[in-house]
């Protein structure tokens, strides 16, 4: 009794296990998580979790009887330390499992700071899973004064919850400007005019010299040579997909576990999924870190592994709550030359239109649901709207062509 | 507990008893309905766990957001009184027995 076994029990690997139950396989399945957690939602994390308005059981992303109903082996705290190919097995502590097709949703891991620079100080955290939010949450208190190191959607959502909850918080971006490698100026001028207007000291073009304390900082010494009193520190400064187990296995890696179309890596037995597996697109390869791509290619990854042969076509949909205002982001914006701004038709509601020379690429829609999903069914049908008449243009008529 | 009957698109019915104060959607996720995506986990951000509610049902639950109303406006297969975002049902005494149906199409 081998079957499948999937290594890592996060969004992607909980939908693979879903789907294939779904599709009707019926052999031997389990689930490796290395958390303590059964599969359980991450963006709540660092928004209504970390504000304490989400109990810890409506994180999970299925009631503890499911996995018991479909069969699924989920075993937790099983941190897998090596594929065996020429056997078949995986291995994890003092237990070896036979597969006869594995499936790695490994994920990806939060960056964190040098150690030379402070990183490894007890009140510094990144935010990446239940135990991170769990361990600053002692100090996550009114008036404690937070650094957020990183100005991308992770360390924004996590300034506006804290600015909400009453500490004391300062932003660094190192980069000119906040979200600068994910969105437009016209979107990151919003969404420092909003956090500005809450309280946050957004400070940009500023790096992080070092932080000083111990075995708690205490101060952070910034690159312009201010110094800042902390009492804690959010580091969101980017992920690495977590190839290392593929790498120790020897399939190749490229930025991410490389896959084929159908999500088979370098060894045809071994597939990968989610925020770890990077894929053909365009030409290159494109790796995604989001929930919707865990759930969708997981979800393919699944039907080809009882035989579907259906490429992965990236459909790619994010969103961020901070305050009360949800932004809701479709499709890629890599390589956009112009953005126009559309003003919504309820008061407050914006989008950003991303293109390429003529060719709608993305969209960035601001409290404006409308937007977003006309932005993306056009995206799905690939069609372009006139840039020029797209401010003043009906939504739905842009839909009808 | 709540009992709530859901439809998947290709008929399979399930019934399941939901706590009051969980969505309609989190009792479709947790035992794994078949269409009830969730992507966004509950935050009407994304439309994939649209639904349509029984006839009988619709007047009957709270009343559609302007937030809501825009999502499920675009949505494939929307169909006016019929459909709504099951994550913006809260369970309540007041829903036992209510029935919804899957679409045939998440977006």
């Amino acid at each position: 009794m081998s079957g499948i076994v999937v290594v890592g029990a996060g969004q992607a690997g909980l939908s693979l296990g879903a789907k294939l139950r779904a599709e009707g396989y019926s052999g031997a399945l389990t689930l490796l998580g290395e958390e303590a957690w059964p599969p359980y939602q991450r963006p709540p994390l660092s928004k209504k979790f970390l504000l304490g308005e989400l109990p810890r059981e409506r994180l999970s992303l299925r009631s503890p009887e499911f996995y018991g109903e479909h069969d699924i082996d989920l075993k937790l705290g099983a941190r897998v330390e090596a594929i065996d190919r020429d056997a078949g097995q995986v291995r994890f502590g003092d237990h070896v499992l036979a597969y006869d097709r594995l499936v790695l949703t490994t994920g990806a891991c939060p960056r964190r700071l040098p150690a030379a620079i402070g990183g490894e100080l007890g009140n510094v955290f990144t935010l990446r899973g239940i135990d991170d939010v769990d361990a600053m949450a002692p100090r996550f208190k009114p008036g404690a004064r937070l650094l957020v190191v990183g100005g991308g959607y992770i360390g924004l959502e996590a300034a506006a919850i804290a600015a909400r909850s009453g500490l004391e918080v300062t932003l660094i971006e190192s980069a000119p400007r906040i979200l600068g490698r994910v969105a437009a100026a016209e979107t990151a001028d919003y969404f420092r005019r909003l956090h500005r207007k809450n309280g946050v000291d957004l400070r940009e073009g500023t790096g992080l010299r070092r932080l000083v304390g111990g075995p708690a900082a205490r101060a952070a010494e910034l690159a312009d040579g201010t110094t800042l009193d902390v009492d804690l520190a959010i580091v969101g400064i980017g992920v690495e997909p977590a190839a290392a187990l593929a790498q120790q296995a020897r399939l190749a890696v490229d930025n991410g576990i490389a896959t084929d179309a159908y999500g088979r890596t370098t060894d045809p037995n071994i597939f990968a999924a989610g925020d770890c597996a990077s894929f053909p697109h365009g030409g290159g390869r494109l790796r995604l870190e989001s929930v919707q791509n865990a759930i969708e290619h997981a979800e393919c990854v699944g039907r080809n592994l009882l035989g579907a042969e259906t490429p992965y076509r990236a459909q790619p949909w994010f969103w961020s709550d901070q305050y009360d205002v949800k932004l809701q982001i479709a499709g890629l914006n890599t390589g956009y030359d112009r953005v126009v701004v559309r003003n919504g038709e309820r008061e407050g509601a914006v989008s950003h239109w991303y293109y390429a020379g003529r060719r709608f690429i993305a969209i960035d829609a601001i409290n404006d649901p409308r937007a977003y999903m006309t932005g993306r069914r056009l995206l799905g049908a690939g069609i372009s709207p006139d840039p020029d008449d797209l401010a003043a243009a009906d939504l739905k008529t842009l839909t009808a062509a | 507990m709540v009992k709530i009957i859901y439809i998947e698109h290709a008929g399979k019915r399930h019934e399941f008893d939901v706590a009051a104060g969980q969505s309609v959607m989190e009792g479709a996720r947790d035992n794994g309905v078949d269409g009830i995506v969730a992507e966004c986990g509950g935050c009407c951000s994304c439309s994939t766990c649209h639904v349509y509610v029984a006839e009988d049902w619709f007047d009957r639950l709270p009343p559609i957001e302007p937030m809501e109303e825009d999502m499920l406006d675009f949505a494939p297969g929307m169909e006016p009184g019929r459909s709504r975002l099951s994550c913006q049902l809260t369970v309540t005494e007041e829903l036992d027995g209510l029935t919804v149906q899957v679409p045939a199409e998440q977006a």
